[in-house]
């Protein structure tokens, strides 16, 4: 055995080769079922939360509907290009590290890095936003969640109950809107929404935070040219955690910002 | 160790080109889904919303991800998964819906 240990070195093989595998190719295909298992622990955690929304939302459409066209849309189709990109720049750095193209590796990664971070920018701008008009649920956090006009709560879809109640047409005609009471009522039970688009979005945004930091050490790393053909498992697998991450949004963008966009005639 | 090279070979990647191709499905995807929720299709509003989605995950799993070049333990992890989801969302939905 010590022989072997010894002797190893002079046999030239990868350095990242560890010797409980039969080979290289081995050793990647365990690895990447490995990840695949971990996203499934993820799917599972996302999962119940996308069940638990679909519940809620069939039960208080009405409030869902009135919470959702609350967020601004242009923001969250913006972010949703620009996770979308940064899923095809991460892709071709998996692609570049595959033919051993350094410096285009190392490009990519960058490029995925500033998209992350950009969407988190415009994700705290909404956030902000929200904060503004009284919309994060509970009393703890500004002036607590008040969505019929509560003093200090600026901002243009602040007033849910209003909106309600008053319509507006895209011209800006008004027209036949909910009874005082029912508006107040979808308006309180809207809170509901904003629990589900911060608990969703918000751990959506803890695995982007996470990702970048990881994101960091894969660059790093890259720019060492540790990576080339013979072995990238790491930036393959966090690829994958990387497109995981935009597949959630995927179908958060739809969920949380469309729920009905139809304009009233 | 001569197994090594021959599966090494078998485990090919897309091109840049059909990367940039999956990218331009998916933002007009976007773009689509953006547009379908702002017309009346009643009760078919979340389900085009969805289908699109769905779609739109299954391009980034098959190419970004690669599990259409993967090994047959890959695929069947995957899969395993989403069936695991739909019957999490799929009999919950069944419970709540016929209260």
């Amino acid at each position: 055995m010590s022989t072997n240990q010894t002797t190893a070195p002079a046999t030239g093989h990868h350095p990242a080769w560890a010797h409980q595998f039969e080979n290289m190719q081995q050793q990647k295909e365990a690895s990447s079922f490995g990840m695949w298992v971990f996203l499934l622990t993820e799917i599972m955690m996302f999962g119940g939360l996308f069940t638990a929304y679909m519940i809620y939302r069939i039960k208080f459409y009405d409030a869902f509907v009135a919470g959702s066209s609350s967020i601004n849309v242009q923001w969250g189709f913006g972010n949703t290009l620009v996770l979308i990109g940064s899923s095809f720049t991460m892709a071709m750095a998996v692609w570049a590290a595959h033919k051993g193209k350094r410096m285009q590796q190392v490009v990519y990664l960058v490029l995925t890095m500033v998209l992350g971070t950009a969407f988190l920018g415009v994700k705290a701008v909404e956030y902000k936003a929200k904060y503004d008009e009284c919309h994060i649920p509970g009393q703890v956090i500004g002036k607590g969640f008040n969505a019929t006009g509560g003093p200090g709560c600026s901002g243009e879809g602040a007033n849910i109950a209003e909106e309600l109640e008053h319509p507006k047409t895209l011209a800006g005609k008004e027209v036949a809107g909910k009874p005082r009471a029912a508006a107040e009522q979808i308006a309180r039970q809207s809170e509901l929404f904003f629990v589900f688009y911060f608990a969703m979005t918000g751990l959506h945004a803890t695995h982007m935070i996470i990702g970048l930091g990881v994101l960091a050490w894969i660059l790093r790393r890259a720019w060492k040219s540790e990576f080339g053909p013979a072995y990238y498992t790491p930036v393959e697998n966090f690829g994958l955690y990387w497109h995981f991450v935009d597949i959630v949004w995927i179908y958060l963008f739809p969920l949380l910002y469309l729920i009905n966009r139809i304009p009233h005639h | 160790m001569s197994a090594e090279n021959s599966r090494a070979a078998e485990s090919s990647h897309p091109t840049p080109a059909l990367y940039g191709l999956i990218l331009a499905i998916l933002v007009s995807g976007t773009a689509l889904t953006y547009f379908a929720a702002t017309w009346e299709m009643g009760i078919f509003n979340p389900i085009v919303a969805l289908t699109i989605a769905c779609t739109k995950a299954t391009l980034v799993i098959l190419y970004f991800m690669h599990v259409r070049y993967s090994n047959k333990l890959t695929i069947i992890t995957v899969c395993a998964g989403f069936f695991w989801l739909l019957i999490l969302i799929s009999l919950s939905l069944s419970d709540y819906l016929t209260r």
